[in-house]
């Protein structure tokens, strides 16, 4: 109910006493209101400030939450008032709404902010009064335009692929986004040359070239040359055919690519080469061949895939439909107006060129436009006079709808600006996010690791421990709860990318590793592979940085490990826990993995493996068994 | 012909004022200056003393019922119009507007045409903390549209059709067209006792103190506030 209304009802109830002699049944006993009558002075602390308003000024809007038992929750004891952590500025214009029935928006704040906090206070936003609403209404649409322009840009076609799609998407992809690829940019730069070829191809077969022995006149460059040209156009329309192909065929939806305004501007383009192929050289259809040569001018318009000026300019276009048309209608009103007025006048005048209406309009045009050609010129007083009125409104009518197509254009043009920058600047925000989040990931897989660590050497631990509030101690211990439950571990997003490239890669072979490795663990055999079983030794210091090449099968069972710069705690052991490993995916020269085979002790006499629990026998998935023991075994080879 | 001569003068100044303007560029013509001459009424009620010892009401009360009213109301005065609107909002479901023009009337008193704040305390007054008969004699006032001092059917009539108003379409039992003619017969009824087709206050007052039904209601509106 709107404002007020509240404070009528007490009126209207009285005024239901005019009922009573006509009721045909006695009137329902009232509600009963316990609530104490007299009004009282109610304080509201916001952040600080205090406001004081009665209580029947809340009361008026029940359905929010200062007029509900909500605010109760609000209540402060000890100081008897209300108090909001929230802002005080906006607060006043929360508070006007309950004095004054409207709602203003304040023009200075923004829109989101303004919009939380009515969220907050339970206020529809609808209520804004007029005078504010407008502003609103135009705030909020720009706001949330400039936010699909972000979620648009963060699912652009810039992101990676997911991992299954299907070629044809892939050609795509690489047809729409060119960057993407090193082919699809070969294809893009190929296409973009074709149609500068073919564009100067067509312009320069017109231009005459000296004549072959034999004749006089100068022939174009086009009939001279018939053969070469004619070669360069075939070539340039295989290319566009080929492309339009692949175009359809990779298209999510033929009918609606078929519709688009870039595939009909292809098609224009090879139409006429096919349709001469198929046309005879027949004397009456030749002028048609003729005409439709000229659409292979339309080539030129195959550029707006590649430059996106022109796109711009096609938006802006499109959008100012409106004042085009406006400007065409009031011009063409205005020819014919001024072309019957001239020729009138000039009718009288002996070798007049105003010969006919029709034929004035051409003088109306050049001179509205101020081209002034001069090959129609009045010549009676009342035609020079008429022709400069002509004139002076043409310079009028010509001008008035310019500035709204400018202001079209430079809106349209600064919001692809501001697209641009804004891509590139997603990737520094989202590089700096990433970081921020690694670092939250990071501090949790670090006290996993201090954790393990201080149950072996409690010395380190108090190191460890006290530069972590009591937050981060709760959050953690939250995470490890999570942990035990799902009987799975939290890693690194390196590691768990690169376990999903191998898993589906080293499935049989990191079996092979595993064993080979167990074997090695066992009895170090100088066999066959003397120095890799050294290296294997080698690798087992956790703190070795070996570097490791990708390749031969043979290679596959040597696990190199990469370490980082992640200060590897942990000792030399198989104990190396997944943080301490930053497995580099992004070089491409290893992959390497660590196995802690719980072996039973007796079989590895060269280095100290920790009492484990459960013999697992090294697997190749025990990324997944691993909550029996805390060191993690995670193996993927490559 | 004088007129048509001074008419024919008169236009030909108005053009050449307008052509002047029309040359120094000043000739848009400056609406904006006649709205600022809105009447701004605004009405001062009497002292709370005076209207403490009018009515019924302590002052605590009125000082809350003005503070409502003139928030409402910032002009001090409630138009016919606004009483409808305001009146309307409790009864969305059917048409107000009618039952709203009979009992604006019945609270302007001195037929100004808008209620101050005056009346609409005395009428509260009466309505909420006065006697029976005071209440009776209200509503009979209410009811007697013409002021002569007897209730005849087409008078009834009138209201009980806007109070079937705004009882709207969707009820139920169905409306039927002629459910107000047979309440206003059933009212007649009763209290006319003398069977000439008119109401008195008298007979009205009488046969209400006769009815259990309407004297046990009238209790009913005390705590209104």
């Amino acid at each position: 109910m709107a404002a007020g209304v509240a404070t009528w009802l007490p009126f209207a109830r009285a005024a239901a006493v005019g009922w009573l002699p006509l009721a045909k049944k006695t009137m329902p006993k009232p509600p009963v209101d316990n609530s104490s009558r007299s009004d009282e002075i109610l304080y509201l602390n916001v952040s600080g400030v205090r406001f004081q308003t009665w209580k029947n000024t809340l009361d008026r809007y029940p359905d929010t939450l200062l007029g509900s038992s909500e605010k109760e929750f609000f209540f402060n004891e000890d100081t008897e008032e209300y108090f909001f952590d929230r802002d005080h500025e906006m607060f006043r214009h929360i508070l006007n709404f309950y004095r004054t029935g409207k709602l203003h928006y304040p023009r200075h704040e923004c829109i989101q902010a303004f919009d939380e906090e009515l969220a907050f206070y339970g206020i529809v936003p609808e209520i804004i009064g007029d005078c504010c609403m407008e502003e609103y209404r135009d705030r909020k649409k720009e706001n949330q335009e400039r936010l699909a322009e972000d979620t648009e840009a963060n699912e652009s076609m810039d992101a990676p692929l997911p991992p299954d799609s299907t070629p044809r998407e892939r050609l795509w992809r690489a047809f729409e986004n060119p960057h993407t690829s090193t082919m699809a940019l070969v294809f893009y730069y190929v296409t973009g040359f074709f149609i500068a070829v073919s564009v100067i191809a067509n312009v320069v077969e017109t231009v005459p070239c000296r004549p072959p022995e034999g004749r006089i006149k100068d022939l174009p460059c086009g009939e001279k040359y018939q053969l070469a040209f004619f070669c360069m156009d075939t070539a340039c329309v295989l290319i566009f055919t080929f492309e339009y192909l692949m175009r359809l065929f990779a298209a999510p939806s033929r009918c609606k690519f078929m519709r688009s305004v870039m595939s009909v501007i292809d098609v224009v383009a090879i139409m006429p080469y096919y349709i001469g192929l198929v046309m005879p050289e027949n004397e009456d259809v030749s002028g048609a061949f003729v005409t439709l040569r000229v659409f292979r001018v339309f080539r030129i318009f195959k550029f707006s895939r590649h430059s996106q000026g022109l796109r711009i300019l096609g938006y802006t276009l499109k959008s100012c439909a409106s004042e085009l048309g406006f400007l065409l209608f009031s011009l063409t009103m205005a020819i014919i107006i001024f072309a019957t007025v001239m020729f009138y006048a000039e009718k009288g005048t002996k070798g007049s060129t105003f010969t006919s209406i029709p034929a004035s309009f051409w003088y109306t045009i050049v001179t509205m436009t101020t081209l002034g050609y001069g090959d129609m010129v009045p010549n009676t007083i009342a035609g020079k006079i008429f022709g400069s009125i002509c004139s002076l409104s043409g310079v009028l009518v010509i001008a008035l709808p310019v500035p709204v197509i400018v202001s079209n254009f430079s809106r349209i043009y600064h919001q692809n600006q501001r697209a641009d920058k804004r891509r590139a600047q997603q990737k520094v925000r989202l590089a700096r996010i990433r970081m921020a989040k690694k670092g939250t990931t990071n501090a949790f897989l670090q006290y996993k690791e201090d954790r393990a660590l201080g149950g072996r050497d409690s010395d380190s631990t108090a190191l460890c421990v006290k530069n972590r509030s009591a937050f981060e101690h709760q959050h953690h211990h939250l995470l490890h709860c999570l942990e035990k439950t799902t009987n799975h571990e939290f890693t690194d997003e390196m590691t768990y990318s690169e376990l999903c490239m191998t898993e589906s890669v080293g499935f049989r072979t990191s079996r092979s590793t595993s064993l080979s490795s167990q074997q090695g663990a066992q009895n170090n055999p100088t066999g066959c592979c003397p120095r890799r079983a050294r290296r294997r030794a080698a690798m087992r210091l956790a703190n070795s940085t070996a570097s490791v090449s990708r390749g031969s099968v043979q290679e596959l069972d040597t696990l190199h490990i990469k370490t980082t710069s992640i200060p590897p705690q942990t000792r030399s052991s198989l104990n190396a826990q997944a943080d301490n490993l930053k497995l580099n995916c992004g070089e491409q020269d290893f992959t390497a993995a660590i196995i802690s085979i719980p072996t039973p002790p007796a079989n590895t006499p060269d280095e100290s493996l920790p009492p484990s629990p459960a013999p697992i026998p090294g697997i190749l998935r025990n990324t997944r068994a691993t909550a029996f023991t805390h060191e993690t075994v995670k193996i993927s080879s490559l | 012909m004088t007129g048509c001569a001074k008419r024919c003068k008169q236009g030909l100044v108005k053009f050449a004022v307008t052509l002047h303007k029309l040359v120094t560029g000043s000739l848009i013509k400056d609406k904006a200056d006649d709205d600022l001459e809105m009447t701004m009424v605004c009405h001062r009620p009497e002292g709370l003393d005076q209207l403490e010892a009018q009515t019924n009401f302590s002052k605590r009360e009125l000082q809350v019922l003005y503070r409502g009213f003139k928030n409402e109301c910032p002009s001090g005065v409630v138009n016919e119009d606004t009483f409808k609107q305001i009146y309307s909002q409790f009864f969305p479901h059917g048409d107000a507007s009618t039952y709203a023009h009979y009992l604006f009337n019945a609270f302007d008193t001195g037929h100004t045409g808008s209620i101050k704040f005056e009346d609409f305390v005395t009428a509260l007054s009466i309505l909420l903390r006065g006697s029976v008969t005071e209440k009776l004699q209200w509503t009979f006032n209410l009811y007697d549209i013409n002021r002569d001092g007897y209730i005849n059917k087409e008078e009834m009539t009138d209201i009980v059709r806007a109070i079937y108003d705004m009882m709207g379409k969707y009820t139920y039992p169905v409306l039927k067209n002629d459910a107000p003619k047979q309440h206003v017969d059933a009212f007649f009824q009763k209290m006319d006792k003398n069977r000439d087709g008119v109401v008195t206050l008298d007979e009205f007052i009488l046969s209400c103190q006769e009815d259990e039904n309407i004297m046990r209601s009238l209790q009913l509106f005390e705590n209104v506030i």
